[in-house]
């Protein structure tokens, strides 16, 4: 805890904090879309963070993350939309989509604790796609999700009168919905980072590296190994919940075909590219994996009218090559992710066992 | 069986396992007392693992059961075993290789202390009080065990004999009335076997009961107080090392007759 006292970290962080307020100012000079991508991109920290107690602490390979997502979003849309004509306020929605994504985390993990490695792999992949499915399909005989077509008009996040969509101003400032909704998620990319700190350093965190490494010994030490895993799987699908609820309410609408099996696998990447358990490594996976593909976009159409006068690639199909690419180079060249925590010669053995022993 | 102790710590009766055909063990039936070095010896494929592995619930027996310090014990889950005061180390160390020598006891505090997730994230006065005292335990286990200088790295890397340590103190950080050695000496030179000696009468000497697993005979006749032979899965004799040393049958055993 004395390490938020030190100068040279204040500094850090003051600095950190100046660089997140301003950013979408900044961006907002390229238009709104990127202000936008932002949002997506801290959405996305959100997302890898909570899958990362499961993948990266737990070592639970989880390819239907995607799912607890979905559940929240549509919790959102249903409980905060004319689909159903209810308008239930954010302190309501959001812990009952946490709620749920937690149960749905519970539903899955239950049946699925002696699997692990591949054979977990594929059981959690089928869950997704059941979730997506069942979305798809949960408009006949009763339309409950009114199907592919989705759910529209749904509520913005609004606290009281304070809406986080449209224009607000504020100290001579126009703040924009996307922009309000980047502070918002900033905000909540903040806390899920704390917690995932805490986490790890607890009594908790340690059991759930220990199954991680080797379950038996863990067992044989007391853990119990069916419980700590569920919490795992119940954890990481709360803040799934919670991160789609925001979805819906940000994009003001839902349908199940942004619940596909590539977003999950998306977002297993950011977890594994960025580097597997440590938290500044994930933040940067899915920074970059969120961001990248979209400067792509943005870059290589342009480019490519400036060189040949006409649109050679559709830089849709160009950003699964590139991401394809990225993911092999960075799997042959940096195995443990981009940003690892670093073998960890910790300083715990040389300053704190001489400070308290 | 002369001394009067009262009730033993861990008493087997009739415990069977079979896999398939293969009758591992054979109605064994033992005790082990109070404080106490406890040798199980026997040949190759005698049933010493397996007769652990029921113990500490990884196998549940086909027959038979135990009383562990005046109360059965239901063999159904490792974890319950570890709560009820029995710790084990494995034949082939099972450490948590990519966690730090400290964090591998720390882990073995689990049982003993109570912190949830709910605690953990709001890091409240409790959680980082039993945090700390966490720490401090799995320091002086390590400082017992003599390798406090290692507790900053990662178990993977610490050499042969300081894994055997680290197993035994992440073993005693559960706070056990029994310990159960699974061939801590294997692959150890005389030096280290003999250090490894002086460690376990420590443990003995500050309370806790042990049993052992060995093939150095040499080590079991000169450590322990008891011993039991396994041969074919049956209970061939539990005595003093004295008596058992000379035993015709165990010789027979080991010598092949």
């Amino acid at each position: 805890m004395s390490k938020w006292l030190n100068p040279r970290s204040a500094f850090g962080i003051t600095l950190i904090a100046v660089a997140l307020l301003g950013l979408p100012f900044v961006a907002a000079m390229g238009g709104q879309a990127w202000v936008r991508i932002l949002d997506f991109a801290i959405l996305y920290v959100f997302l890898a963070l909570g899958l990362n107690i499961v993948v990266g602490y737990a070592g639970l390979l989880d390819l239907g993350y995607i799912a607890f997502y979905a559940v929240g979003a549509y919790t959102w849309a249903l409980l905060a939309s004319p689909h159903f004509g209810l308008h239930l306020p954010i302190w309501a929605i959001l812990p009952i989509g946490a709620a749920l994504a937690c149960l749905a985390g519970v539903l899955l993990g239950s049946p699925t604790l002696k699997l692990r490695g591949d054979y977990l792999a594929i059981v959690t992949l089928g869950f997704g796609e059941i979730v997506r499915i069942f979305m798809n399909n949960l408009n006949a005989p009763v339309n409950i999700t009114n199907g592919p077509q989705g759910i529209t008009l749904i509520d913005p996040v609004a606290f009281g009168d304070f809406k986080f969509s449209g224009n607000t101003q504020l100290f001579g400032l126009t703040l924009s919905g996307p922009m309000k909704y980047y502070y918002l998620l900033v905000a909540l990319a903040i806390l899920v980072v704390i917690i995932n700190l805490r986490l790890q350093n607890s009594r908790i965190g340690r059991a759930w590296q220990a199954i991680r490494e080797d379950e038996i010994a863990a067992k044989a030490v007391g853990i119990n190994t069916r419980n700590i895993k569920l919490l795992a799987f119940a954890m990481g699908a709360s803040f799934g919940g919670i991160a789609g609820g925001v979805f819906a309410a940000m994009q003001g609408f839902v349908s199940p075909e942004s619940f596909s099996l590539m977003e999950s696998i998306m977002i297993l990447a950011m977890v594994v590219l960025g580097g597997m358990g440590h938290i500044p490594g994930v933040i940067l996976g899915a920074v970059l994996l969120s961001i990248l593909p979209e400067a792509l976009r943005y870059g290589v159409g342009p480019i490519q009218m400036a060189l040949f006068g006409k649109m050679m690639v559709d830089p849709e199909s160009l950003r699964m090559l590139v991401f394809g690419l990225a993911l092999v180079l960075v799997m042959r060249f940096k195995p443990a992710g981009l940003w690892p925590s670093p073998e960890r010669k910790r300083e715990l053995s040389e300053k704190r066992t001489e400070g308290k022993a | 069986m002369s001394t009067n102790l009262p009730t033993p710590l861990l008493e087997a009766k009739a415990v069977a396992k079979h896999f398939g055909g293969v009758k591992a063990l054979r109605d064994v039936s033992l005790t082990i007392r109070h404080g106490e070095i406890y040798g199980l010896i026997g040949p190759n494929g005698a049933g010493k693992t397996t007769f652990f592995n029921c113990m500490t619930g990884l196998y549940v027996p086909d027959g038979g059961g135990f009383t562990f310090d005046g109360a059965p014990l239901v063999a159904d889950a490792p974890q319950h075993a570890a709560a009820r005061g029995i710790a084990r180390t494995f034949q082939n160390i099972r450490l948590f290789g990519n966690m730090t020598a400290l964090e591998n006891v720390m882990v073995g505090r689990h049982v003993r202390t109570r912190a949830g997730v709910i605690g953990a994230m709001l890091n409240t006065s409790a959680t980082r009080a039993e945090e700390a005292a966490i720490r401090q335990r799995a320091i002086d286990l390590l400082h017992y065990v003599r390798i406090e200088d290692r507790a900053g790295d990662l178990a993977k890397n610490l050499s042969y004999g300081d894994q055997r340590r680290l197993e035994i103190a992440r073993a005693l950080a559960t706070e056990p009335k029994l310990l159960c050695l699974d061939e801590p000496a294997a692959g150890m030179n005389a030096t280290e076997t003999e250090e490894l000696r002086e460690l376990i009468e420590g443990i003995r000497d500050d309370g806790t009961t042990i049993l052992l697993i060995e093939h150095d005979v040499k080590l079991v006749m000169g450590l322990c107080d008891r011993v039991a032979v396994l041969d074919y899965g049956a209970l061939v004799i539990e005595d003093v090392p004295a008596v058992v040393q000379k035993d015709q049958r165990v010789i027979e055993a080991y010598l092949g007759a």
